[in-house]
C-alpha cells in the first residue's frame, strides 16, 4: 500500500478513572483477549501498510509489552515493520509530546525517510475494522488534502467527547466542532482516522510547530478546513471509541452480541494479537455459565451471566458473576459475589466478597494481588 | 564456527495406524490433542524449555499438516539464526533413493544435518507421548555416570511390565541387559524410547550398521553398542507419562485433562506447552449453555450441553446438542438437538440436527476390532452426517455420507462407513 501508518496512543483518558492508573487506554484489555491498539493495528497489517509508528507517552509498560514482537501482526519485516516511539530528550527538544500534533513532529524523521506518498494516522483506543485501501481510494479520487474518517452515531447523549462533523457538501467538510457540549440527534463524528499526503503533513506540522501549537485535530485539521480541501468517508460498519469507564463497559459487552462477534472474529479480515500459550478454559463441576465470553487460561468453578471474563481468571466455587468484566488473571474467592462490577487486573478477591454497582454504572473493583504469581 | 553441545532428532514420520481415521491424512504427531495442542507439540515444547534449541523432524507419512504447523518454528522460538527446527524428509541421492527404512536408517540418511551443528550429545525423541521432561537432567545424568548412551526410562506395574521393552540394570543404573516383551520380567523398568548418544559413539554405529535392513534404535543400534562394550545407563523419569498410540488410550489421557487437578496439569505456569494456534478470540456460551468437567478451546461456541468432554477451537454446539465423554476437535459444527456420546469426531466435521451418536448395542468393530473398541464412535477429518440418524458403538465414519448411507436411518454398532469427498 502506498501509505505509512502512526497510530497515537500515548493519551490518558481522565474519564477512564482508575483504569488507566495501570496502563493507556490503547492497551486496555477488551473482548476476553485482546486490547485496543489490536484493532489499529490489524487493520493496519490487513490493509497491506508495511511500515507503521505507534506513538506511546503515558504509562506505556504495558502497551510496549504487548508490542515487544511485531510478529503477531505480521510487522516482522526488514522492509518497514513496527516502530515504538516514546518521547525522548534529545539536543533540540526536551519536551513530553506536548500533544498529538507535536508527538508526530517529535518523529518528523520517520515522515521524511520514508519514500510512500501518504500517511494513515488512527487513534488507538478506537474498536474497529477498516480497509484503508478504501480511504485511500477516495482520497485521491476526490483530490483531497486531508481525508477524515466520520461516524454517523445513532442517538447521542453526550456529544462532548467526539469531534461533531457540521456541515458536509459533496463530502467535504465545513465545520468541525471539536468536543462541543450537549446532546445529537445522528450527528456525524471524526472517527479519530485521517489520510493526509505525506509532505503536506510534514509542512503542517513544521507550521504549526513554529507557532507553538501541538493538536493535530484543532491546529492542523480544523485551523485548515477552509483553506485546504478536508473530505469525510463515512464509515458505517461498526465503531466505538473508548474514553469513558461506561464506553468501555458497553464495548466489551458489545462482543456478546453474536452479529458484532461474527464481523470481528468469524469475517474476513482477522483481527490479530499478542499469542499468550495459555491453555484451554476449564469449566468443572459446578460451572454454569451464560451468555459469556471466556477467554483461555481461565478456570470456572462458579455462576457466571452476562459477562466477560479475561485470560487466566480463576472463579472459586460458589461464585456468583453478573454484567461484571473479570480483567486478566484475577482470583476471585469462594462464595463471592459480583454485579455491574469491572474487576482490575492481577486482583485477588478474598473469598465471601460482595460488590455490586448500579445498572448503567459498572463499578471498578481493585484489590491488592496477595498472592504469589508463579 | 557453529557448535552446539546438543542437538534433538524428532523421528515423526510414522502413521501411526492404531489411530485409526484419525491418522488417514496426517501423521500421528501431528494429530490434535488437549483442545488446542497437537501430540508434536509435547516434545518440541520440551526440548525448548529445555535449552534444546536444534531440532530436527524427521517426517515421511503424510507431512503437509505437520509441515504447515512447525513452519520456521515461531510458536516454541525455535526460529533461530542458527539451529532452530528443520523438517527432514527422505531424500533422494546420487546413487539410490530410499524411504527411511528405520528409525536408526531415518538418522543414518541425515548425518550430514547432525555434522553440521557439531554435536557432543544427540538427543533422540519420538513424537507420541504426552509427558513434560527437562532434557537437561537427562544430560546431566549422561555427563555424570559418562555414558555413551543414555535411556530415559519408566517404571510400569509390574503385572504390565511384559508388555514393555525393559532394560536391566545395576545398583548404579548402568544397563547389564535388555529384554522384549519377556514372559517372565525380570525388570518393570520400561524404554521410553527417548535416548541420548554421544555423537562419536552413535556416528559409528550408524556407519557401521549402515547396510541393515530397517535399522533401529531398540533392535539394532542400542544391542550393538552395548555389545561392543558402549556404557549404557539407564535414567528412571517419574513424571506423567503417557502414550497415546491408540484411540483407546487417546481417548482417555484426553479425558485425564478435565479432572479437578489432573495429573498431567497444563496451567503451571513453568514448563508451558506451545503450539501454533490461529485464533485468539474468547469462547461464547449462550443463554442455555451448560459446561460441566470440561475444557473448551478458543473462539468455540456453545450453545447446548457439554459434560466430561474435550472441546477443540471454533467449535459450534448448537442449541439442545448434549455432548458427553466426547473428544471434538476444531472447526466441528454439532447440529440442533444432536446427542454425542463418546465420540472422537476430528476436524471440521458437520453433524446434522437431530442425530444419535454412541447408542444402541455393543457390538465389536468388523473390520478392525483391535482400533475401533472401547465403545467410541470416530468420525474423520469434514466427515459429514446427515440430519436425523442413529450411529452405534465402536464404528467409525469418514466423507460426506448422506440419509440413504443409513439403513433405516441406522448405522448399527460395529459397522464401518467410508465415502468419498469431504464438504468444502
Amino acid at each position: 500500500m502506498r501509505a505509512i501508518g502512526i497510530v497515537l496512543a500515548g493519551g490518558n483518558a481522565p474519564r477512564m478513572k482508575e483504569l488507566t492508573n495501570k496502563r493507556a487506554v490503547a492497551a486496555m484489555p477488551l473482548a476476553g483477549s485482546y486490547r485496543a491498539v489490536d484493532f489499529a493495528l490489524s487493520s493496519l497489517a490487513n490493509s497491506k501498510v508495511q511500515k507503521v509508528a505507534v506513538l506511546t507517552q503515558y504509562n506505556s509498560r504495558s502497551l510496549n509489552e504487548h508490542m515487544s514482537s511485531s510478529k503477531w501482526w505480521d510487522f516482522g519485516r526488514k522492509q518497514g515493520g513496527l516502530f515504538v516511539f516514546t518521547p525522548t530528550i534529545t539536543a533540540d527538544n526536551g519536551f513530553w509530546y506536548r500533544g498529538t500534533a507535536d508527538s508526530i513532529f517529535q518523529n518528523i524523521d520517520f515522515l521524511r525517510d520514508s519514500h510512500e506518498p501518504y500517511v494513515v494516522i488512527t487513534s488507538g483506543d478506537i474498536i474497529y475494522k477498516l480497509d484503508f485501501n478504501k480511504v485511500l481510494e477516495q482520497h485521491i479520487e476526490k483530490k483531497a488534502d486531508i481525508t477524515v474518517v466520520c461516524k454517523r452515531l445513532g442517538k447521542c447523549e453526550d456529544t462532548s467527547r467526539y469531534g461533531i462533523i457540521g456541515t458536509v457538501e459533496d463530502g467535504r467538510i465545513i465545520s468541525f466542532d471539536e468536543k462541543p457540549d450537549g446532546t445529537g440527534i445522528d450527528p456525524l463524528v471524526s472517527a479519530g482516522i485521517y489520510v493526509f499526503r505525506r509532505r503536506q503533513l510534514i509542512e503542517m506540522l513544521e507550521r504549526a510547530n513554529e507557532e507553538e501549537r501541538y493538536d493535530l485535530v484543532r491546529d492542523i485539521i480544523i485551523r485548515f478546513k477552509d483553506v485546504k480541501k478536508v473530505y469525510c468517508y463515512e464509515h458505517t460498519a461498526y465503531w466505538r471509541n473508548i474514553a469513558s469507564v461506561n464506553d468501555y463497559y458497553y464495548a466489551n459487552m458489545d462482543f456478546l452480541n453474536h452479529d458484532i462477534r461474527d464481523y470481528f472474529f468469524r469475517q474476513y479480515p482477522d483481527i490479530y494479537t499478542k499469542v499468550d500459550d495459555l491453555p484451554p478454559a476449564k469449566y468443572n463441576a459446578g460451572a454454569e455459565v451464560r451468555n459469556s465470553l471466556v477467554a483461555s487460561g481461565t478456570i470456572v468453578n462458579g455462576k457466571v451471566e452476562n459477562s466477560i471474563i479475561f485470560k487466566q481468571v480463576y472463579i472459586g466455587n460458589n461464585c456468583t458473576i453478573k454484567n461484571s468484566i473479570i480483567l486478566n488473571g484475577v482470583h476471585i474467592g469462594d462464595n463471592t459475589y459480583l454485579e455491574n462490577c469491572i474487576v482490575e487486573s492481577r486482583d485477588t478477591i478474598k473469598p465471601n466478597s460482595s460488590y455490586t454497582g448500579e445498572p448503567g454504572k459498572p463499578r471498578i473493583v481493585i484489590e491488592r494481588s496477595d498472592r504469589y504469581q508463579l | 564456527m557453529i557448535r552446539k553441545e546438543m542437538i534433538a532428532m524428532l523421528l515423526a514420520g510414522g502413521q501411526g495406524s492404531r489411530l485409526g481415521i484419525l491418522t488417514a491424512d496426517m501423521a500421528k504427531p501431528a494429530v490434535s490433542y488437549g483442545g488446542k495442542y497437537r501430540i508434536i507439540d509435547f516434545p518440541l515444547s520440551n526440548c525448548i524449555n529445555s535449552g534444546v534449541d536444534t531440532v530436527g523432524v524427521l517426517t515421511q507419512y503424510q507431512p503437509l499438516r505437520l509441515n504447515t504447523h512447525i513452519g520456521i518454528g515461531i510458536p516454541w522460538d525455535l526460529d533461530r539464526n542458527i539451529g532452530g527446527v528443520s523438517i527432514l524428509p527422505p531424500y533422494e541421492k546420487s546413487d539410490d533413493a530410499e524411504w527411511y527404512t528405520g528409525t536408526a536408517n531415518a538418522i543414518y540418511q541425515n548425518l550430514k544435518f547432525i555434522e553440521l551443528y557439531n554435536p557432543e550429545y544427540v538427543l533422540i525423541l519420538g513424537g507420541d507421548h504426552i509427558y513434560k521432561m527437562d532434557y537437561e537432567i537427562l544430560l546431566d545424568f549422561h555427563k555424570q555416570n559418562k555414558a555413551d548412551i543414555t535411556l530415559a526410562t519408566y517404571p510400569v506395574a509390574w503385572e504390565d511390565a511384559s508388555r514393555f521393552g525393559l532394560v536391566i540394570t545395576d545398583e548404579n543404573k548402568k544397563v547389564l541387559d535388555f529384554e522384549e516383551k519377556p514372559a517372565k520380567p525380570r525388570s518393570n523398568l520400561a524404554s521410553m524410547g527417548i535416548y541420548i548418544f554421544t555423537w562419536k559413539v552413535l556416528k559409528e554405529a550408524l556407519i557401521k550398521l549402515k547396510d541393515q535392513p530397517g535399522c533401529d534404535f531398540g533392535m539394532h543400534v542400542i544391542p550393538y553398542c552395548h555389545n561392543n562394550g558402549a556404557a549404557v545407563y539407564a535414567f528412571e523419569y517419574n513424571g506423567y507419562w503417557k502414550d497415546v498410540g491408540t484411540l483407546a488410550a487417546y481417548w482417555e489421557s484426553n479425558m485425564e485433562l478435565i479432572d479437578l487437578v489432573p495429573d498431567f496439569n497444563l496451567y503451571e505456569e513453568f514448563w508451558k506447552i506451545y503450539t501454533k494456534s490461529d485464533v485468539s478470540t474468547a469462547q461464547y456460551l449462550g443463554e442455555h449453555a451448560v459446561l460441566s468437567r470440561s475444557i473448551v478451546g478458543e473462539g468455540t461456541e456453545i450453545y447446548g450441553s457439554v459434560y466430561n468432554s474435550v472441546i477443540g477451537p471454533e467449535v459450534v454446539i448448537e442449541e439442545g446438542a448434549v455432548v458427553s465423554d466426547s473428544i471434538i476437535m476444531q472447526g466441528t459444527h454439532i447440529g440442533k438437538n444432536t446427542k454425542v456420546n463418546k465420540a472422537i469426531i476430528a476436524e471440521r466435521a458437520i453433524v446434522g440436527s437431530n442425530c444419535e451418536l454412541g447408542v444402541g448395542e455393543e457390538a465389536d468393530n468388523k473390520e478392525h476390532p483391535n482400533i475401533y473398541c472401547n465403545g467410541l464412535v470416530t468420525l474423520g477429518e469434514k466427515t459429514v452426517i446427515p440430519d436425523g440418524v442413529h450411529i452405534g458403538k465402536n464404528t467409525v465414519i469418514s466423507g460426506v455420507t448422506t440419509p440413504e448411507d443409513y439403513n433405516g436411518g441406522w448405522l448399527p454398532s460395529g459397522e464401518s462407513l467410508r465415502k468419498a469427498g469431504e464438504h468444502a
